[in-house]
């Protein structure tokens, strides 16, 4: 006994495994520190070589340059954090058109994908083959350069119903201008969000109350357009005055018109991301067991019914992690924007970079935005993945 | 009352082709208003895709710069050199297929014919030679490992692992101007071989760091899993663009003033850190699935944790992740376009430069859909060889 504890002790301290991984990490964070301070040091004496030292300062000076597409009040003699936060503000807008549009798309090419119709699942699956095996920057430069560009010019503009104008200029689609009575409706509206809280808390309520399925999202959606298609009706002037856009020489004017960039970007984003949503949405359904559909049906449930209460909310489960990563991808993807010359983030921010020369600077700003960017959306699905989860023991 | 002696089947198992189109194409109303409405869009797509090709389409584009989008601005009178890097890999496609493969005929013969299957495009007289003398190699190697022993595969393997330095080294040269492979700078490689070079040489040094993230992250040493964690995350979290333009613009400033590493360098540097992070997720994935049976047999088999990880997990967890690493393989592919945008001429900076030329301002979209073809049938192919392959190796089942 006490020989084996004496002997314990005297084990060296070069065969202890516990010191040993203590001993292992210190040596690794100062291998790591070294090279890090490495790194800097070659950085430093790099950029001191060019007369440049490392500062965000840079971004209170004048751009100086023109953008084509803004959200916010930007010219020429705006500073150039004013011009990075144009592109910040186009590359969410692209990012969540992209993602609403692309889960509506995707859903379609999944649920079309199972279809028992031969021709519509052929032609799903023959789209997501050929999208897959795409990259994504050939697909963009094509669908700007190859479709939006070679649209007809303006004076020949195709125009498809609802006064959707096609031009190589952008296309133009009709845009509701506020009137007089404008902002008692955004009140209706507000009105209708207040209501259909109530209906939504209410009909939650008495599912819990009573264990029946009522359809909530159902009647609270309706609840809201029937107190907005109300408003709209009783007020005497209507609130908003759609503009058809007009041909006026070159140019359209009147309207909205989206410009070629844009389109490209995002329906191009659009039509790629949902061919993968569309086969993550597929597996997500296929994973659900038929036994589940027999036993809902045993137990007297109709096909709508087994749909919304056995296979969707059990194939959301495995639809929801995949799912993010796409919308990630997407996000992501939206950097490609530079290919096709729609002024985003990451475009500014290389023409910043041309400008001043501060591509330290610049690359790390935008690495750090596109991970805080990363990080909400993964932090929301997570969110919401704990709350569909299976409760288990 | 006679007996009948055959017995039909149940009316409902009839076959027919009345019967299949009632039950797949018009099962009820929905079904056949869906029908109609997909057979206009496929007649109207047919229509005008048969139409644009063979009409209006002009091709010449396409065939005038066929070298420049194969290999770039490479010398003409050193192509040679690739070819015979090309039947040295092909000679051990051949070799491979003969030796593991003997069952998929379907895919030994596609791999195998496919050189004489280019043939088709006006590839001009040298060439075609060359694609020819490519599969006769290719047949051959595979009736040598039809009838090699167990030696033989030692070889074939060895083959493989130096065939990348062996077609880097004939690709660039090593002797002076005069001599017989003066060199070629990397400036002057392009078009679809300096895609395959980035993607072969992102995925195979990608791997081994991808493996070590992976191991890092799943370590019991908190230092280390903090750091592997924050390379993966960090890596993943950012688009690969913008990594290009780090290896770009901030990978020369890193380095000593001393050292300077050339543009393709680079990109290959950029490809290899951003492909190991998401490596290292896959062959998590792969990690997680072996039981934790295998990790305590191994320890009661006396094996430290250097050696569990390296003969008992290891093999497992990459043999499982197989059909994924393909799919890796063909992401990096895709993904590799994007070095245009930093100014390399791959295929897409090709394109760029062909459409600059007088002689073809406005044909984008034939030029474009020519790319994207290559893309799509090398994408497509490969992952089908590789579904092929796993189904007769019963490569990703354990």
């Amino acid at each position: 006994m006490q020989e084996s504890a004496k002997q314990k002790a005297t084990i060296p301290f070069w065969r202890d495994e516990r010191i040993l991984n203590i001993l292992g990490q210190v040596v690794f964070i100062i291998v790591l520190l070294f090279l890090a301070s490495l790194i800097y040091q070659n950085m430093k004496t790099g950029l001191a070589k060019q007369g440049i030292t490392l500062s965000y300062n840079f971004l209170s000076g004048i751009a100086g340059f023109d953008i084509s597409e803004t959200f916010l009040e930007y010219s020429r003699t705006s500073s150039y954090w004013q011009a990075y936060q144009v592109g910040l503000l186009n590359t969410l807008s692209v990012s969540i058109v992209g993602v609403i549009a692309s889960t509506i798309f995707g859903v379609i090419l999944g649920v079309s994908r199972l279809s028992t119709n031969f021709l519509i699942n052929r032609l799903a699956a023959f789209y997501l083959e050929l999208i897959r095996n795409l990259s994504l920057l050939v697909f963009l430069i094509f669908w700007y350069l190859g479709v939006f560009l070679k649209l007809p010019r303006v004076r020949e503009a195709v125009i498809w119903p609802g006064d959707i104008f096609l031009t190589n200029r952008g296309v133009g689609i009709p845009w509701g201008l506020p009137t007089d009575s404008y902002p008692t409706f955004r009140l209706i509206l507000l009105i209708g969000i207040i209501l259909s809280f109530i209906v939504f808390f209410s009909l939650r309520a008495y599912s819990n109350r009573t264990g029946q399925a009522p359809l909530t999202t159902l009647w609270t959606s309706l609840t809201f357009i029937i107190t907005g298609v109300v408003g709209w009706l009783i007020l005497p002037e209507k609130p908003l005055f759609f503009e058809s856009p007009v041909i006026e020489g070159l140019n359209m004017s009147g309207g909205k018109v989206l410009s070629p960039e844009f389109m490209a970007l995002t329906s191009g984003l659009v039509l790629y991301t949902s061919a993968f949503i569309g086969e993550v949405v597929r597996s997500g359904i296929l994973s659900v067991s038929k036994g589940q559909v027999e036993a809902a049906h045993a137990l007297g449930l109709n096909s709508f019914q087994t749909l919304r209460l056995i296979v969707f909310p059990q194939a959301l489960r495995v639809i929801v992690p995949p799912l993010t990563s796409q919308y990630l991808n997407l996000i992501k993807n939206s950097s490609l924007a530079i290919a096709v010359g729609y002024p985003d983030l990451f475009y500014i921010s290389n023409t910043i970079q041309n400008q001043t020369g501060r591509a330290v600077e610049m690359i790390s700003m935008v690495m750090l935005t596109y991970l805080i960017f990363s990080l909400i959306t993964s932090v929301f699905m997570n969110w919401y993945n704990q709350r569909i989860k299976l409760v288990e023991r | 009352m006679t007996q009948s002696n055959t017995i039909l089947p149940p009316l409902t198992e009839r076959s027919g082709v009345i019967r299949w189109l009632r039950k797949n194409l018009f099962g009820s109303w929905l079904d056949a208003i869906l029908t109609i409405v997909g057979a206009f869009i496929i007649y109207w797509i047919v229509k005008e895709l048969w139409t644009w090709v063979f009409t209006v389409a002009e091709w010449q584009v396409v065939a005038t710069n066929l070298r420049l989008f194969m290999v770039g601005q490479y010398p003409l009178e050193q192509v040679w050199r690739l070819w015979i890097a090309l039947a040295f890999i092909m000679f051990l496609t051949g070799n491979s297929l003969g030796i593991w493969a003997r069952k998929s005929y379907f895919a030994t013969i596609l791999l195998l014919a496919f050189p004489v299957l280019l043939t088709l495009f006006p590839f001009g007289d040298e060439p075609r030679k060359w694609l020819i003398i490519l599969t006769i190699v290719g047949v051959i190697g595979w009736g040598i490992g039809r009838t090699a022993s167990e030696k033989l595969s030692r070889i074939v393997i060895i083959g493989w692992i130096i065939s990348l330095p062996i077609f880097i080294l004939l690709t660039r040269g090593f002797s002076p101007e005069d001599g017989i492979m003066p060199i070629v700078g990397t400036n002057l490689w392009g078009g679809l071989l300096l895609t395959f070079l980035l993607t072969v040489v992102g995925i195979i040094f990608s791997f081994p760091l991808g493996v070590l993230l992976a191991l890092g992250r799943r370590s019991e040493l908190p230092v280390i899993r903090l750091a592997s964690v924050l390379y993966i995350e960090l890596v993943r979290g950012v688009p690969l663009i913008t990594v290009f333009f780090m290896a770009q613009l901030m990978l020369p400033l890193f380095l000593p003033p001393n050292i300077t590493i050339d543009r393709v360098l680079r990109a290959m540097v950029a490809v290899t850190l951003f492909s190991a992070a998401y490596l290292a997720e896959n062959v998590r994935g792969g990690l997680q699935a072996i039981p934790k049976g295998q990790f305590e047999a191994a320890h009661a088999l006396g094996l430290n944790g250097l050696q569990t990880m390296y003969f008992i997990i290891l093999p497992q967890a990459l043999r499982l992740i197989i059909p994924i690493l393909v799919g890796q393989f063909i992401a990096v592919f895709k993904d590799t376009a994007l070095v245009a945008i930093v100014g390399l001429f791959d295929l897409v900076g090709i394109a760029k430069t062909v459409l600059a030329q007088p002689d073809f301002l406005g044909l984008q979209r034939e030029v474009y859909v020519f790319i994207s073809l290559i893309y799509w049938v090398l994408s497509y192919g490969m992952s089908y060889l590789s579904q092929q392959l796993e189904v007769k190796l019963g490569v990703g089942k354990r």
